[in-house]
This record gives C-alpha cells, structure tokens and sequence, in this order.
C-alpha cells in the first residue's frame, strides 16, 4: 500500500489492523467449525494407529473370530468373540425392554395426552436421561442382582439379564423423545383425513400415523441400540464380567466396553494386550458409528417427506 | 348388526389402546420415580457437616467427600472453560458462516455422530491422544480435554439453535449501521443468543460431571492426601469414586456411598432444571 495522506492515516491505520484482526477471528471460526470433523477423524486415527500392533502380532480375523480371551496368559489368547456376544447378548435384552415401552410411552404422549400430561412426561423423561449411568449402576447393584437371583432362582445375580434391564431403562428416554419427535413430524392433515372417514383416534395412530413416522421410529431404535452398545459403568457393575462364551442371557458375560474399562488400568502402556484393547474399541467404534449413520440418513429423509 | 359390532369392536380397541399405552407411559413415570426417591431414601441420611467438609478415611468407608466434590468442580470447570470458545464458534460457523454444501452436511453428520461414540472410546482416545502423545499425562487438563471432545457436540447443537432463532432483521439493521458481519455477530447476535447458547452449555457440562467412563484412565484417581493443586494435578471425582467404592472396597459403606450418588444427582439435576427454567424465563421476556 502506498504512504496514506497524513490526515486520513490514523483512520486508514485502524481499518487495516481492523481487517487483519477480523481475517484472525474468522479464521478462528472456521477452524472450530471443522473441529467436529476433527476431532472425529482423531479418533478414528488414534484407534487404528494403536490397535496396529494388535492386527499385526495377533490377526484381525483371528482376534474377531476367536472364542478364547485369556490376555494374562502367555502367550495371550485375544479371542473377542465372548466380548462381542456378550455385548449382543445385553443389547438384545435391553431392546427388548426399551422398544415397546419407549414407543407405547410416546404414542401415549403424542396422541392420546393433554398438553400439561406432556410437558410433565417431558420434564420427567429429562431427569430419567440426566442420572448418570454410574447411579444407574448402583440401584442395579441394590435392587436388580438381588431380585434376578432370587426370581430366576440363580447362583448369582450378575447376569446379561440384570445388564439389560438396566440398560432398557437407560435407553429409554433417548427411544421415547426421537419416537415422540417423529411422531409430532406427521402433519395433522393426515389425522384429520383419517378421523373424516369415521377411523378413532387408535385406528389413525395404529395405520396412519404409526406408518407415516415408522422410519423415525427406526431411527429412534437405532439410537437406543447405540446408546446401549456403547454404554460401560452400568454393565460392568451389573454382568459379572465373565469372559466366556455365555450358552444363555442368564449367564455373567463380560461386554466389549466393560472389558476396556476393566482391563486398561492394569496393561503396559504399548505392549500387545494395551493394543488389543485399543483394537476393541474400534470394533466398538466402527458398530456404534455404523449405526448412528444409518439412524441419521433415515432421519435426514423424513425431515425432507414432510418438509413442503 | 354387523356394523354396530364394528363400532364397538373399534371402541373396545381404542379404550384399550388408550389403557395400555397410558399404563406404559405411567410406569416410565413410576420408574423416573422409584430412582429418585430410592436415591434420595438411601442418601439423606449420610448428609451432614463432616460429610461435606472431611475428606474420606479409611479407603473412603469413613469420613467425607470434599475433595471428591472439590475435583469434580475441578475438572468441569476446566472442561467448561475448553469447551464454551470452542462450542460457540463452531456454532458460529455452522449459523453464520457455513455455505449449504457437502462439506458443511459432513460437519453436521460428524457432529451428530460424535454424541453416539461410546464414553468409553472417548476415553481410550483421551489416554492416547492427551495422556500420553501431548504429554499431560494423568491429569485434570487431560480429563478435561477429554470431557470437552465428549460435550462439544452439545454445545455446538444449542449455540446454532439459538443462533437461528435471532431474527435476520436485527442483522441487517446492524448491518446498515455500518458494522461489519464479525462485529454483528459479536455485538448483536451473540447477547441476543445467550440464554439458549448458556443453558445448552450447561446442560451438556451437567451430563459431562456425571461421566465415569472417559476419566477411567485419563486423571480420576481412588484416593489422594491433597486437594488438586493445579491443572497438571490428579484428582477425585463423584461418579469415579462411586464405581470404585463399590467395584474395590469390600464392605463399602452403603450409607456415604449413596449420599455421594445423591450429591451428584441433586447436583446435576438442580443445575439442569435452573438452566432450562432461566432460559424459559428470558423467552417470555423478549419477543421478536
């Protein structure tokens, strides 16, 4: 820039420094905007770069396929598939309690409640998803290991079962305020041409308004299935952490997540068995991200089918 | 005749659909319930001077929780401080800046999936990334940063809410004042947004203090003589010491254990329901 003219310069001056603080701050700005990406592709990078030792000594196919976890062992046995079972196995559980009770609860709250009767269910639903999970962990130690001995009549408490459960509840506002979220999506004209030719309130829900949100719900069972997948305090105060192949969901299993937790206090910072954990958490990693995926597509999608 | 049973069949049907899910819906509420009041039962009991104002004896069977609840305000003071600049600009970003593009629907999709990667992973990522690469090894700030991977999403999600819900016109009338985009958004977009961006913040740090999973191996310690002194320092935590008391020390004392899950609850949820209440409030208060 050529010399400014005296008079104007100061002004001139300021605007320059102006600019270049303004180009720093957006910047700035930018780069915190992409830090999402970012960070999740760290992720990605550090679990690969640390679970490289574990896919070189011990074999990817041989680590996922292998039924025999004996890490202590020399030399260590890295079979993932009891882990991978167990976490199937408290998942299953948990769905089972979280599905039908998540969406009854938000077909009740959507289509047959009152406006008050809503908010308080809502209010509700928040404190249920705020208890963190290690409170979780410890009413089920309180209450549920000693009731799932005594109802099933076993040896111990500490079962896939006692997880599930656990986990169904945990999972079930997250199932409840996405249902209830896609639920509300459907625009009223549908049930009001459903109530027009003579249907009630339950036949409009049950095969119109039901059919017309079924890919959120999907999404919302996606979601509470990630939820539970991923969730570590709860499973591994309530299942025992046996890592063996379970025969039946009334046997202690021992989760992907729970193995992690439980065993990378007492591993050698680079040695094999730090890398095979590493290695699980990737296989954790690249399920929950499969399926956040596919829940977030399928939500993209019906946001555009009711948006005119 | 026919038809008449029709109509009492659908009437039949929607009384019970109407029981059923309503039955359903009433024992979520039943169990929200039984926890809190379970918690609370079990808790009350333990909470006194010494509780609050002793640090634990004997492996924690004994004594208080003060520097357990000093070190969790600790580390989420931390993670709030690492967190809120960097949330709000990337919500910055996404409202203000951000073209309708691939690139932006991919920052979207990665900020959605960061809230469904297990704690667990975060914490795995902590132990590498900030433990042992940066060095900070097993620390309040490693934690923290932790933590701050965990809660982003959330506050990038609520800064851009609220960030929409600011009408164009007082961007454009600020705008013609001559100010430029940056100072807009510094000057009159930003305060306008404050209560939905503060109460999305803490919502998330709210959560954040509940966590277990990702401060496992990046800083929680079971026991320590002294107060943290610093970022670099270890330090105790209310969801850790729960897991450990129960998980590590035969005989636990049920008593202080649960005033300890009642001390987190209550303080989550406290904080939680102050945040959603003020921001309700400062809606009703201005009207666009």
């Amino acid at each position: 820039m050529t010399t400014p003219p005296t008079h104007s310069g100061r002004r001139l001056g300021r605007t320059t420094t102006r600019r270049a603080a303004e180009a720093v701050v957006r910047a700035i700005i930018y780069l915190c905007g992409w830090m999402a990406i970012i960070i999740l592709a760290a992720i990605a990078v550090f679990l690969m770069w640390n679970s490289f030792r574990a896919v070189n000594e011990a074999g990817l196919f041989t680590m996922l396929s292998g039924t025999a976890w004996y890490p202590t062992s020399s030399p260590g046995k890295f079979g993932m598939l009891p882990l991978i079972v167990g976490s199937l196995y408290v998942t299953g559980v948990a769905l089972v309690v979280c599905v039908p009770v998540g969406v009854a609860a938000a077909v009740f709250i959507s289509e047959f409640s009152g406006r008050l009767v809503k908010e308080v269910m809502k209010s509700i639903i928040e404190f249920m998803a705020a208890v963190p999970s290690v409170v979780y962990g410890l009413i089920g130690v309180a209450v549920l290991i000693p009731f799932v001995k005594d109802a099933f009549s076993l040896m111990s408490g500490m079962t896939a079962v006692t997880g599930g459960i656990v986990l169904g509840i945990m999972s079930i506002p997250t199932v409840i305020s996405i249902s209830e979220d896609a639920l509300h999506a459907v625009p009223e004209e549908l049930r009001q041409g459903s109530a027009a030719l003579g249907n009630t309130r339950w036949q409009t829900t049950f095969k119109v308004t039901l059919p017309a949100a079924s890919s959120g719900i999907f999404a919302a069972v996606m979601l509470g299935l990630g939820r539970a997948i991923g969730e570590t305090m709860a499973v591994l105060m309530l299942t025992g952490n046996a890592a063996v192949m379970p025969a039946s969901v009334f046997e202690s299993v021992r989760t992907m997540t729970g193995t992690i937790a439980a065993e990378m206090g007492e591993v050698v910072q680079g040695g094999l068995h730090y890398s095979v954990l590493f290695a699980v958490g990737l296989v954790l990693f690249t399920i929950t991200f499969g399926i956040n995926l596919v829940a977030d597509l399928v939500l993209e999608r019906q946001r555009k089918r009711w948006r005119r | 005749m026919s038809r008449s049973s029709r109509t009492r069949k659908a009437r039949t049907a929607e009384a019970t659909a109407k029981v059923v899910t309503g039955a359903i819906a009433l024992s979520v509420v039943a169990v929200a319930i039984f926890v809190f009041v379970y918690i609370v039962y079990n808790g009350i009991g333990a909470l006194d001077w010494t509780f609050f104002s002793e640090g634990p004896r004997d492996r924690g069977r004994e004594g208080g929780i003060l520097p357990i609840i000093v070190g969790t305000l600790y580390l989420i003071g931390a993670t709030a401080g690492l967190t809120l600049p960097i949330g709000v600009l990337a919500g910055v970003y996404l409202a203000e800046y951000a073209p309708r593009n691939f690139t932006t629907r991919a920052i979207r999709l990665a900020i959605t999936n960061m809230a469904g990667v297990p704690s667990i992973v975060y914490g795995l990522f902590g132990l590498a990334a900030f433990v042992l690469l940066a060095g900070f090894g097993r620390s309040i700030i490693a934690a923290a940063l932790t933590l701050t991977c965990m809660t982003l999403p959330v506050v990038i999600t609520a800064t851009e809410e609220a960030l929409r819900q600011i009408p164009q016109d007082l961007r454009q009338a600020s705008l013609a004042l001559g100010a430029t985009r940056l100072r807009t958004i510094y000057k009159v977009v930003l305060p306008a947004a404050a209560p939905g961006i503060i109460t999305g913040a803490i919502l998330g740090l709210a959560r954040a203090a509940g966590e277990t999973a990702p401060i496992l191996f990046t800083g929680a310690v079971f026991q320590m003589r002294r107060l943290p002194d610093g970022p670099s320092s270890q330090f105790m935590a209310l969801p850790y010491h729960i897991y450990a008391q129960v998980t590590s020390v035969p005989g636990w004392n049920r008593e202080l254990i649960w005033g300890t899950a009642l001390v987190l609850v209550l303080g989550v949820s406290i904080v939680s329901v102050m945040a959603a209440w003020w921001r309700s409030v400062q809606r009703r208060k201005v009207k666009w």
